[in-house]
């Protein structure tokens, strides 16, 4: 015991402890391993059946596609949402700090329904975009809108303390030398805030990656085209089909853990070489 | 974090016309990522009358959704509440070896997708689960009832509380607790009168966070209810089932109670930030 | 009540927090422990509180063993370096939490709570700041509310850490002379641990001076500042000059490779030669500073500066200028060998 857990006056770690590793192991760990055995059954030949049937092949590339774009109109939006709300004042800006936490806070299945609303051809949004004869809802576009609106206050988030931080003194010496506002902001605050907003494009495309409620009512599902991956997990559990779904899922886990890694791989490599 | 930003000197200050650019393109973009959407909800809901409104959620079903939203998260939050505590309090309080791998496990909810949280129990208890055919012979069903719709919501918000508590609990260090065993507190004592006040915000905090995720799930619920009508259906299910009858204006009066849920949590959650915050602890 | 200290160790993974200590705490005696930042000294405070254990060795209370006690039934009181007052109680409360988390059967009424809570406040004469919230306070008053609060539960051991620490210059030097006024009102047996010399020496009625886990040197606050036992401990307390034997002094040589250290005001200073063992070195710095009078000089042939303390009166008797040809030659010194002067860590 004594070299698993430092000294301490304080009673109750045995017992937190204990509980917390058994809740976890129940309500967590024993049932995600059960993802891993149940594919397992499958063997290698079978998932990799599965895997790369065509249609599961065309729903991991829309899902990660769509996830994608939409991290990025986030990181780009959300880092100027962040500036403003840091850097400006106007009237009102209480109430849109508080609101750009909706997305975590709406139930997805309410967000789907209302941009599938208005995103529709016929839609208070979508009629715009069907004037120039651009469909929005029921195609991939529609699916970029549902995952930007459930990535929205990620990038935001994660910046907007950051931003805070820097010290004005540095954007003042910056200035003093000679530098425009805009080389400030690529030279001395952007380089400040990069990790941040790297951290948040992952959040936010992690997130859209398993996204489900909001997307499927303004997808359209149609196969090859607009299906994500987890829409097919669920026509496969419907058919009963647990080990196909499994192995969808398995691999939507295993390529998202690869470019989360990937990203923090380059996040250590940014943060390395901004304290050298 | 605005109090410097917002007086800003001339020479870090952008010009007027770049600030008003930015200040719009980020208002339109919230606007219409935000606004538009809340407001539609409403606007929908109420689209055909008040009358229509109250009669769509006088519905038997809307009822009984509400009160299964209700047993779930009545369940799913408390029960993390106690995990997010005890877990918090042996992270924060005490050092040990494997600490952020057991940090970064409890983060694991948050990186699967709502639908595989749903699947991982289909597979443990469904009818061609691990223990399904032990389960049928014993007749207990558990997918495809109110305990899975439980264990489904209990598993999405199992971070909440945990993850909120934790770096509070360990900025805060371990001094007051241990000045108050050196007073002569016992253990239940320090905790109750010294380490519950202390974290009393953040854990209201979490709490809020969690209740909502727990009453709007939708994904896992979903793969685990079996959409019975007026019995394994939340109000997130009810919705899609409605919004799938075409039943609109139905559909959108049952989003409302949900759109408002998030609105009351959206205050709350700053309410309780800004007490934090006035009361010297700060939240983050 | 006294406090016996037999061969303790402590170690953090490979490194060696507190290394066979043996200390002697008499009853109702006021002791500093002294030492850089890292030399064990908050460890062994901690120990004694009951809030760390040690590795090996033995701690009597009055005779009594007291390392299987736990920290709530040593009775000891524990001042913390951050003060660690309970933010969301008022100071009355936090003073008062000692006698209200007593076993129902020890505890007071409500009446007698409040009588004892009044008088501990009016005895670190802040009872007008009762209702206050530790937020409010100042460092200097939260210094005295954490004391208070050690004080409520009538401990028989008093242990501050660091208890100046976090205070500004003149805070510090106030509340030092109040401490040590109530330590000779209440006679608790107390200890505390600072790594201002000056503080140690001005407080404190014995001082263990303490380096990388040992007990260089344990004294009275004159001893350890006039008979250094170590060369850490000269370099520690107060300031001091090294003379290599092999460089230049030559009253060092009979005792092979030496160092003598000589404190900067027990240098003599003089235009002449005092005799032949006196070095010849040249003034390069002469600054008064209130009282005393320092001088720099520097020996012909090394630029090691020699720094000299003189009174006002001396100087005036020998008034000096920079680039002056003197000699100087210690009164009192002391000699170690020269491995030994490697001891030292900066503070």
């Amino acid at each position: 015991m004594s070299h698993f857990k430092a000294h301490s006056v304080l009673p109750g770690f045995n017992l937190a402890l204990g509980f917390t590793l058994l809740y976890l192991s129940l309500i967590v760990l024993i049932p995600l391993s059960a993802l891993f055995f149940k594919t397992a059954t499958l063997g290698w030949g079978g998932f990799w059946t599965v895997v790369m049937g065509e249609r599961v092949l065309a729903s991991l590339r829309v899902t990660f596609f769509t996830s994608f774009v939409a991290a990025i109109i986030n990181a780009f939006f959300g880092l100027i949402v962040a500036w403003v709300l840091v850097r400006y004042r106007f009237p009102g800006k209480r109430i849109v700090d508080a609101l750009v936490d909706l997305p975590f806070a709406l139930p997805t299945a309410v967000a789907g329904i209302t941009l599938a609303m208005l995103y529709a051809p016929n839609g208070w949004v979508g009629q715009y975009f069907a004037a120039h004869d651009i469909k929005v809802a029921y195609t991939p576009l529609g699916i970029v809108v549902a995952l930007t609106f459930i990535g929205l206050p990620f990038v935001v988030r994660t910046v907007q303390p950051v931003l805070a931080d820097v010290e004005s003194e540095v954007e003042e010496a910056a200035a003093s030398l000679g530098a425009g506002r805009w080389d400030v902001f690529r030279r001395v605050i952007f380089p400040a805030i990069y990790p941040a907003l790297l951290t948040g494009f992952a959040l936010a495309f992690a997130r859209a990656i398993g996204e489900y409620g909001s997307v499927i009512f303004i997808a359209g599902n149609m196969p090859y085209i607009s299906e994500i991956a987890p829409l097919l997990i669920v026509a496969k559990l419907e058919q009963y089909d647990y080990a196909g779904a499994t192995a969808i899922a398995v691999a939507m886990l295993l390529i998202s853990f690869a470019l989360l890694l990937f990203i923090n791989a380059l996040q250590w490599w940014s943060s390395r070489r901004g304290t050298r | 974090m605005s109090a410097q930003a917002t007086q800003r000197k001339i020479s870090t200050r952008e010009s007027p016309g770049v600030t008003l650019v930015l200040v719009t393109v980020a208002l339109i973009y919230l606007v219409l990522f935000l606004g538009l959407p809340l407001f539609a909800v409403f606007y929908e809901a109420l689209s055909k009358g008040w009358t229509l409104y109250w009669k769509a959620l006088q519905e038997p079903d809307a009822w009984s959704a509400i009160k299964l939203t209700f047993i779930a998260a009545g369940i799913a939050v408390p029960a993390n509440l106690v995990f997010g505590v005890a877990a918090a309090w042996a992270i924060a309080k005490f050092e040990f070896k494997g600490r952020s791998l057991l940090i970064t496990l409890i983060d694991l909810p948050f990186a699967v997708s709502p639908v595989v949280s749903g699947l991982v129990y289909v597979l443990l208890f469904g009818a061609q689960g691990w223990f399904g055919p032990w389960l049928q012979a014993h007749d207990i069903k558990l997918i495809f009832a109110v305990p899975g719709i439980v264990l489904a919501t209990v598993f999405v918000t199992f971070p909440f509380i945990a993850r909120e508590l934790i770096p509070l609990m360990q900025s805060q260090g371990k001094e007051e607790e241990e000045a108050a065993v050196s007073l002569g507190a016992s253990g239940w004592q320090t905790f109750w009168r010294v380490t519950l006040p202390n974290i009393k915000w953040g854990l209201l905090y979490g709490v809020i966070l969690c209740n909502a995720r727990a009453m709007g799930e939708f994904g896992a619920v979903s793969v685990v209810s079996g959409h019975v009508r007026g019995m394994t259906n939340t109000l997130p299910l009810h919705v899609e089932i409605l919004y799938n009858e075409y039943n609109f204006v139905a559909a959108f009066a049952v989003a409302s109670l949900l759109a408002l849920l998030a609105l009351v949590t959206l205050l709350v959650k700053a309410l309780v930030e800004w007490q934090a915050k006035s009361s010297g602890d700060p939240l983050h | 009540m006294s406090i016996t200290i037999e061969n303790l160790n402590k170690q953090f993974g490979t490194y060696k927090a507190l290394d066979d200590i043996n200390l002697e705490v008499n009853s109702g005696e006021l002791l500093a422990l002294l030492g850089p930042s890292g030399c064990g000294k908050t460890s062994l405070l901690r120990i004694i509180g009951g809030l760390d254990v040690a590795d090996s060795g033995r701690l009597l209370f009055h005779g009594e063993d007291a390392l299987q006690r736990n920290a709530r039934e040593r009775n000891v009181g524990f001042v913390f370096q951050h003060y660690a007052l309970f933010r969301h109680m008022t100071v009355f409360e936090n003073v008062a939490f000692g006698l209200r988390v007593k076993p129902k059967k020890q505890r007071h009424n409500e009446a007698e709570i409040k009588r004892r809570v009044h008088e501990l406040l009016n005895l670190v004469q802040l009872d007008w700041l009762a209702d206050r919230y530790p937020a409010q306070l100042s460092g200097g008053q939260r210094q005295r509310i954490a004391l208070a609060r050690a004080l409520a539960v009538e401990p028989k051991i008093l242990l501050l850490d660091e208890p100046f620490g976090a205070l500004d210059a003149q805070v510090r030097k106030e509340l030092r002379r109040w401490l040590r006024r109530l330590h000779d009102d209440l006679h608790i047996t107390s200890i505390f641990v600072t790594h201002d010399q000056e503080e140690a020496l001005e407080v404190a009625d014995r001082v263990v001076v303490m380096n990388k886990g040992r007990i260089e040197q344990i004294g009275t606050p004159d001893e350890v500042y006039a008979k250094p036992a170590t060369p850490f401990v000269y370099q520690f307390i107060g300031n001091v000059n090294l003379f290599h034997s092999r460089d230049h002094a030559p009253w060092t040589q009979q005792h092979g490779d030496a160092v003598a250290y000589v404190r900067p005001h027990d240098i003599d200073i003089s235009h002449t030669p005092q005799d032949d063992t006196a070095l010849p070195v040249e003034v390069k710095l002469v600054r008064a500073i209130g009282s005393i009078v320092r001088v720099e000089v520097a020996a012909d042939e090394s630029c090691e500066l020699v720094e000299i303390e003189l009174s006002r009166e001396r100087f005036d008797a020998t008034p000096l200028a920079i680039g002056d040809k003197v000699f100087i030659r210690p009164r009192q010194f002391r000699v170690f060998q020269a491995g030994e002067k490697n001891e030292f860590s900066a503070a």
